[in-house]
């Protein structure tokens, strides 16, 4: 080994390297509390320092302002729940087809997909009763999301394309015809834009509004509310999706098909159809989220009302390990985290100048702590040992 | 500097995966040109040692000295920069890259081909390889890749070369001469490390064998002085018996017919060309051949997940009674259990098909039968049930039933699967690799009760890759070469030699 030239002293040779990384095989259940619970402290420390170092706000106030703005009060409470709701409802959709190792980031597409459809029900039949137009509408958008859901599963199935791709070009084409349906479809005075805007068109006004299912009462019962409905409706969804997964045969074949598809071949399963199926319904759900989105919440379509929720989404899944349960916790966590740092910002700006953009800071910052400590949950991290004789 | 220092020494090396010691305190080293085995069972940490000396994984504790002098291995390329190459049991090469290219890809200096190929015909000269420098990979058998890998390793001027399990995938004959220039290898002065568990193997290459168990050191012999029996008790720990029964076949009865199946395989060439053969109740069919050779895709056609050629024919007999004849061509694995035939299906990827490795034993009870009752729900109890009777009989060793199983040891995962693939009281068994990986105790336990299904008129399919077990439990051979078929032998009466001459006849 005469020619090769030594790259490093011997003693750099024989000294280990500064750390390096093992993967935990388990950890007590406590022990990953813990962890997650300093990561928290350690995000709001962060957060502290940036705020404080950067213009100048007292950290306490900018946690009472930011807990505020999350949950006290009807004003903020609400909304956050609301949102969290939404936001639940299209992570529960996500599940069953994440769990068979599905890759659908099309949910977007899936929500717009079932809006669309229950937007067109309701600005082309405003005179039938209120009740029985909503429940065409809440079927035309399970319908829209469900065939939303199937085209790329029935491709992947036939073809073996790419769900992620495929999934992800959906969305592009559901929002280009609500686009369509929104500004040009019957001219501008009549696209759907215009649903319930024109005010003078008595008779049609409020038609497929969830609240009015129960009409004519100024009284404010809780049911009169639809805030509530879309929280109790995404709450229920979530325990359901649940018993689905764990206690069904259904629910069973997709745990079989996301864990080896050879499993399933092996144990008699037909991947095809449970991929259809899964998707299908996966499809629907976010489908169904549409329908309460326009029927709860905008009363209109464009391709805004998602909100992005459709990816954000994605993040709640997998953060909760679809575990559906837990995705309501994660869902509120994301909601609040990003009413509160608005509020943040809203409050601050004009004082301090604390500018709109660090909203985003503030939430990434706290996402990539919290995310981060799942890493120190599943690996360790060895520093070097310091060794007394070393020369 | 001492006099004649150790190609390698280890001094107290320690691994640590999670909170157990791969390795503990490992000691002993490697002389300059001889050839070492290192000896162990599956899991006793011989591959993690191997991995630590080639760079992959870095210790917890303790010291590498190589030639002498300490060092510390951060990667793959500072253990060859000291002269350490590992051939690893996946082949690490580029398939569309030829032989030479390969051996380009990584070394030192200017790309040259020309003078990559002439070093490369000089190495094989010098050793007495046989490799044409232009041969693309893909078109190479499993020996030549492997000769390639070695060649890669001496034109980067290795001096300690490590074999991880490097005659599992090759016939007697080829075993033979790659056994040849490995000592032709130590005749140059080089350090051999050979990572194995097969004992004949080891007293017959080897000079020295270093012997592993549960992570810890146990000694290092001469071969001259060791014998079967021995090694395996310091490999195992305690006294074992190292014969398998194989009781007299009685009141055998065709159960399943095969007649010129054919099966395409992934590049549209036939995996398996026109194979036919019987299999009868009572008795073990071994079914021999170099691995790739149409195993897998045999006993997939027979269990109904491998798509036939027309004019494939597979019927069962029911019973034996030759006038109820039932096609199993073109019927799905859940087909086949309408038509009330149980044939259980013990296959080679245990995790990947036969198990689901994120569930725990009571979900894999069910992986077949959750579906036989009617309704939308699972039933959970039966399965718990079954789980509960498995761990009992068969001593699967996990903290709970419902422990994913892919967080079991490799024999306890079989445990799981050969018991719930006997549970259903089958009348054909198919076992592909049924031991490989597990330790003695085991595999012994396996063919055990592969001979005891044997006795209850089971008609048993064993694909093994151990030419001495396959003679040792069989009735008869079924010898694969290529897809296609080298004939039956009857495994009482065949030798060694003749089975490994029909494995790579051409």
């Amino acid at each position: 080994m005469e020619n090769a030239k030594p790259v490093r002293t011997a003693e750099e040779r024989s000294r280990a390297p500064l750390f390096h990384i093992t993967k935990r095989l388990s950890i007590p259940k406590w022990e990953a509390w813990l962890i997650r619970f300093l990561s928290f402290l350690g995000a709001l420390v962060l957060i502290a320092l940036f705020a404080y170092l950067t213009f100048g706000i007292n950290p306490l106030d900018l946690y009472k302002t930011m807990f505020k703005g999350a949950f006290l009060g009807k004003n903020y409470l609400i909304p956050t729940l609301k949102a969290s709701a939404k936001l639940l409802c299209i992570a529960v959709a996500l599940a069953p087809a994440f769990k068979m190792k599905f890759w659908n980031i099309g949910a977007e597409g899936q929500v717009l997909a079932g809006a669309m459809a229950a937007a067109f029900i309701m600005h082309e039949f405003p005179l039938l009763p209120n009740g029985l137009l909503l429940l065409i509408m809440c079927v035309a958008g399970i319908v829209a999301g469900g065939v939303w859901g199937f085209i790329p599963a029935a491709f992947k199935s036939r073809f073996g394309t790419n769900e992620t791709l495929f999934t992800l070009m959906m969305n592009y084409i559901a929002a280009k015809i609500v686009d369509y349906f929104y500004n040009s479809w019957k001219g501008v005075k009549s696209a759907l834009g215009m649903i319930n805007g024109n005010m003078l068109q008595k008779a049609t006004f409020e038609k497929g509004y969830l609240r009015y299912l129960w009409r004519d009462s100024a009284s404010s019962a809780w049911y009169q509310s639809e805030d509530t409905w879309f929280i109790i409706i995404a709450a229920s969804l979530a325990a359901a999706m649940y018993f689905y997964l764990k206690n069904t045969k259904q629910g069973y074949e997709i745990a079989v098909v996301g864990d080896s598809q050879a499993t399933a071949r092996y144990a008699g399963i037909s991947v095809n159809r449970v991929v259809i199926r899964t998707m299908i319904i996966s499809g629907a759900l976010c489908g169904l989220c549409g329908f309460l989105t326009v029927s709860a919440q905008s009363h209109t379509v464009s391709s805004e009302i998602a909100s992005g929720y459709g990816f954000t989404a994605i993040i709640v899944a997998w953060m909760s390990k679809f575990n559906t349960l837990v995705m309501a916790g994660v869902a509120v966590m994301l909601v609040a985290l990003e009413n509160g740092s608005q509020a943040v910002t809203n409050a601050f700006y004009a004082t301090t100048g604390f500018p709109t953009s660090s909203a985003s800071v503030i939430s990434g910052i706290f996402l990539f702590v919290i995310i981060g400590s799942e890493f120190n949950i599943n690996y360790k991290i060895n520093f070097r040992r310091k060794t007394r004789e070393e020369a | 500097m001492p006099e004649n220092p150790a190609a390698v020494e280890f001094i107290k090396l320690t691994k640590y995966f999670g909170g157990m010691a791969a390795n503990h305190n490992i000691s002993f080293s490697i002389r300059r040109g001889e050839i070492l085995s290192l000896l162990g069972e599956n899991g006793s940490g011989k591959t993690t040692l191997m991995n630590m000396l080639a760079g992959i994984y870095f210790p917890d504790g303790g010291e590498i000295y190589v030639g002498g002098k300490k060092v510390s291995i951060k990667s793959p390329k500072d253990a060859f920069e000291l002269g350490i190459g590992m051939i690893h049991q996946h082949f690490k090469l580029i398939d569309v890259f030829t032989a030479a290219e390969n051996v380009a890809l990584g070394a030192e200096g200017r790309l040259n081909l020309r003078q990559t190929k002439a070093k490369i015909e000089e190495i094989c000269e010098k050793y007495g390889f046989e490799l044409d420098p232009d041969q693309k990979v893909y078109d190479m058998s499993v020996s030549q890749k492997q000769t390639l890998e070695i060649i890669k390793l001496l034109y980067r001027r290795v001096e300690v070369l490590i074999l991880d399990e490097p005659t599992a995938v090759l016939t007697p004959q080829e075993t033979k001469s790659l056994f040849g220039v490995i000592r032709n290898m130590r005749d140059d002065g080089k350090s051999i490390i050979i990572i194995t568990h097969k004992l004949k193997e080891v007293l017959e290459v080897s000079e020295r064998v270093a012997i592993l168990r549960k992570g810890e050191y146990i000694d290092t012999i001469e071969t001259s002085r060791a014998n079967e029996l021995m090694l395996t008790e310091m490999m195992v720990g305690k006294k074992v018996t190292l014969n398998i029964s194989r009781p007299v076949p009685e009141n055998t009865a065709k159960l399943i017919e095969v007649r010129s199946l054919s099966v395409m395989g992934a590049n549209s060439f036939k995996a398996l060309d026109d194979i036919s053969f019987d299999m009868y109740g009572g008795e073990v069919l071994g079914i021999a051949g170099i691995s790739g050779s149409g195993q897998r895709e045999l006993l997939e056609a027979i269990a109904g997940l491998n798509k036939t050629q027309p004019g494939s024919e597979i019927n069962f007999y029911p019973g034996g009674e030759t006038d109820k004849v039932k096609s199993l061509i073109g019927k799905s694995p859940k087909e086949i259990r309408e038509l009330g035939i149980t044939l259980s299906f013990v296959p080679e990827d245990r995790l990947g098909m036969g198990l689901v490795g994120s569930m725990g034993m009571p979900e894999n009870m069910m992986l077949k039968t959750y579906n036989d009752n009617g309704g939308v729900f699972l039933n959970h109890k039966d399965p718990e049930k079954y789980a509960k009777q498995i761990k009992d009989t068969l001593n699967v060793a996990t903290p709970s039933i419902n422990t994913p199983v892919k967080t079991l040891s490799g024999g306890n995962i079989q445990k799981v699967l050969v018991g719930r693939e006997i549970s259903s009281a089958p009348s054909v068994l198919l076992t592909a690799y049924a031991v490989r990986g597990l330790d003695i105790n085991t595999s012994y336990m396996i063919y055990d009760l592969i001979n005891e299904q044997k006795k209850k008129g089971v008609a048993v399919a064993f694909v093994g890759e151990d030419l001495d077990v396959l003679l040792a439990i069989s009735d008869r051979i079924l010898v694969l070469c290529g897809g296609k078929s080298s004939g039956v032998v009857d495994a009482r009466k065949a030798t060694k030699e003749e089975i490994g001459l029909m494995m790579s006849a051409r």
